[in-house]
């Protein structure tokens, strides 16, 4: 009895994980089809990937994308590091107006958030580019930079920092080498996950890009829209591939982080 | 001090722009899309229109069956994934997690390759005979909703895998000692304290359903618009920002209220069980 509920438990579990693997699979599998209309198999082909390279277009998005992922994850880490150091400090009452506030854009719908930003864009008389893409990543990854060091901060106590001050440190001595040492990996944690939030954004993108700053979603988005291509499978193959690569990286630094705890 | 970069910028491209829509949902549309500076009501009477209505019903009925759905996907998987071994569970999360950061337009792109006439599925049926013309698989309401469920399947998982983690087995072990049936003690005990997860995951699920727009752009075509692809159009082709806030405001009030009641009727069940 319990084994057949145990198994079905697990076949059911199973197919769960095909059905989210599948799609990404076939996806990735037809990129290297050598036909262009049809999904019939019609042979091994590199011609997709090759023909991206030669695509001034997609360079270009995959440049736009590159630069505005590093500049505001720079950004929204120094930013939300500098928060949630000075947070700690707070009486409970700032603490909790200051977490709430960095919720907020976490839950909100993010179509709200990319109109919002067109709208303020549009009145300030921001010329879209670059530049709004920029102040809007930042201000959509800034919260979970916050939540994640936050978290650290939380588990580490405050028993090494008063140890420090006793044995006669400066405040700033205290933060230069013993907060900072021992956040840094939520640090990097958090830069990797601006990273790539940014580098996955559509929505927000959609509605804050100027015409010369197409990025990479917004390219893909473009040729979804127009129909399938094979360019577009290679494109996303790329781009799921190099997502997975950055999550395994950042799983494998969380891990340490965690083991670095332990100890 | 350091805190304070952190707290203008939210407060300048946060809090500001989320007042502008707030304002501008007041204001009137120019005959050229221009914004004119004038109390009005209008936009708000503009949804009175059955077509308005039907949409925004259209739009809830599909996040809560997304969210029902997805539960339903969620929870076997999750309750599966915490009874493994520690090593095995830190596998399966990652393997569950790693779809989700698949960008989500690619992921619903990858489902047109599959269901589209030419696709997969219709290939594989059409060469072997199966059937003569190409099944319509995409651009209905299934597809929209394998579509939505597909991409949002991980935000359910997740919390319920945490809320089933923390769960205390001593509960359930002196469920069975005092004879529940496993159905019994699965329905008493480890639903309700798995509520949090539960809700958390629902919330999640609920929120980003509601203004979704790709996945009803992308496999829904042109015959599913739902709340977020009008809002879209409206900002960014009918060049009705007026018209455009008011209705992404009242969607935002109506799933915040949803929310709101959904979080109150759980924390009331929980209360009365508690005291029974």
């Amino acid at each position: 009895m319990k084994t057949l509920r145990h198994r079905t438990l697990s076949g059911y579990s199973w197919a769960m994980l095909v059905f989210l693997y599948l799609p990404i699979a076939v996806l990735m599998l037809y990129s290297f089809n050598e036909s262009r209309i049809n999904a019939v198999w019609s042979g091994f082909t590199w011609k997709w990937y090759l023909s991206l390279f030669d695509n001034r277009q997609v360079m270009n998005a995959l440049w736009n994308s590159l630069t505005i992922a590093l500049i505001s994850s720079i950004l929204a880490t120094v930013l939300g590091t500098a928060a949630s150091l000075a947070m700690k400090h707070y009486s409970l009452q700032w603490r909790n107006f200051f977490n709430g506030l960095s919720y907020l854009p976490i839950v909100i719908p993010e179509i709200m958030m990319g109109l919002s930003l067109l709208v303020l864009f549009s009145q300030m008389h921001i010329e879209l580019g670059k530049l709004t893409l920029v102040l809007a990543h930042v201000t959509f990854s800034l919260p979970f930079v916050m939540v994640i060091i936050n978290t650290r901060l939380a588990d580490m106590g405050k028993e090494l920092e008063e140890a420090a001050q006793d044995l006669g440190a400066t405040a700033w001595e205290t933060l230069r080498y013993i907060t900072l040492p021992l956040i840094s990996p939520s640090i990097v944690a958090g830069f990797l996950m601006s990273f790539t939030l940014s580098l996955d954004d559509f929505i927000i993108s959609f509605f804050v890009a100027g015409p010369n700053s197409t990025t990479l979603p917004l390219y893909i988005y473009g040729l979804v829209k127009r129909g399938v291509s094979p360019e577009v499978n290679a494109l996303s193959t790329l781009l799921i591939a190099s997502t997975v690569l950055l999550v395994v990286v950042a799983e494998l630094f969380r891990r340490k982080d965690s083991k670095s705890l332990s100890i | 001090m350091l805190a304070l970069p952190a707290l203008v910028w939210l407060g300048a491209l946060f809090v500001l722009p989320m007042l502008m829509i707030v304002a501008l949902s007041f204001m009137k549309r120019g005959t050229y899309g221009q914004l004119v500076y004038e109390f009005t009501l209008k936009n708000y009477a503009r949804m009175i229109d059955p077509l308005y209505v039907q949409i925004f019903f259209d739009t809830f009925f599909v996040a809560i069956l997304t969210t029902v759905l997805s539960l339903i996907c969620a929870y076997p998987l999750a309750y599966y994934i915490s009874r493994m071994p520690r090593s095995a569970q830190k596998i399966w999360l990652l393997l569950v997690m790693i779809p989700f950061w698949i960008n989500f337009l690619v992921r619903s792109y990858a489902w047109v390759i599959i269901l589209r006439s030419q696709g997969v599925i219709n290939s594989f049926l059409l060469s072997a005979g199966l059937i003569q013309e190409p099944l319509p698989l995409l651009y209905n309401f299934g597809s929209v909703m394998v579509g939505m469920v597909y991409t949002l399947l991980p935000f359910m998982v997740l919390p319920i895998y945490v809320s089933l983690e923390q769960l205390d087995r001593r509960k359930l072990e002196a469920a069975y000692d005092l004879g529940a049936t496993p159905w019994k003690a699965f329905w008493h005990v480890t639903l309700p304290l798995t509520k949090t997860g539960i809700m958390t995951g629902s919330i999640l699920v609920f929120v980003s359903s509601i203004g979704m727009f790709v996945v009803p752009d992308v496999m829904g075509g042109a015959k599913s618009a739902l709340m977020g692809n009008v809002i879209q159009n409206q900002f960014l082709s009918a060049r009705d920002w007026p018209f455009g806030s008011a209705l992404s405001i009242v969607l935002m009030v109506l799933s915040m209220l949803l929310i709101f009641l959904y979080y109150r009727a759980v924390h009331a069940r929980e209360a009365k069980e508690g005291t029974a």
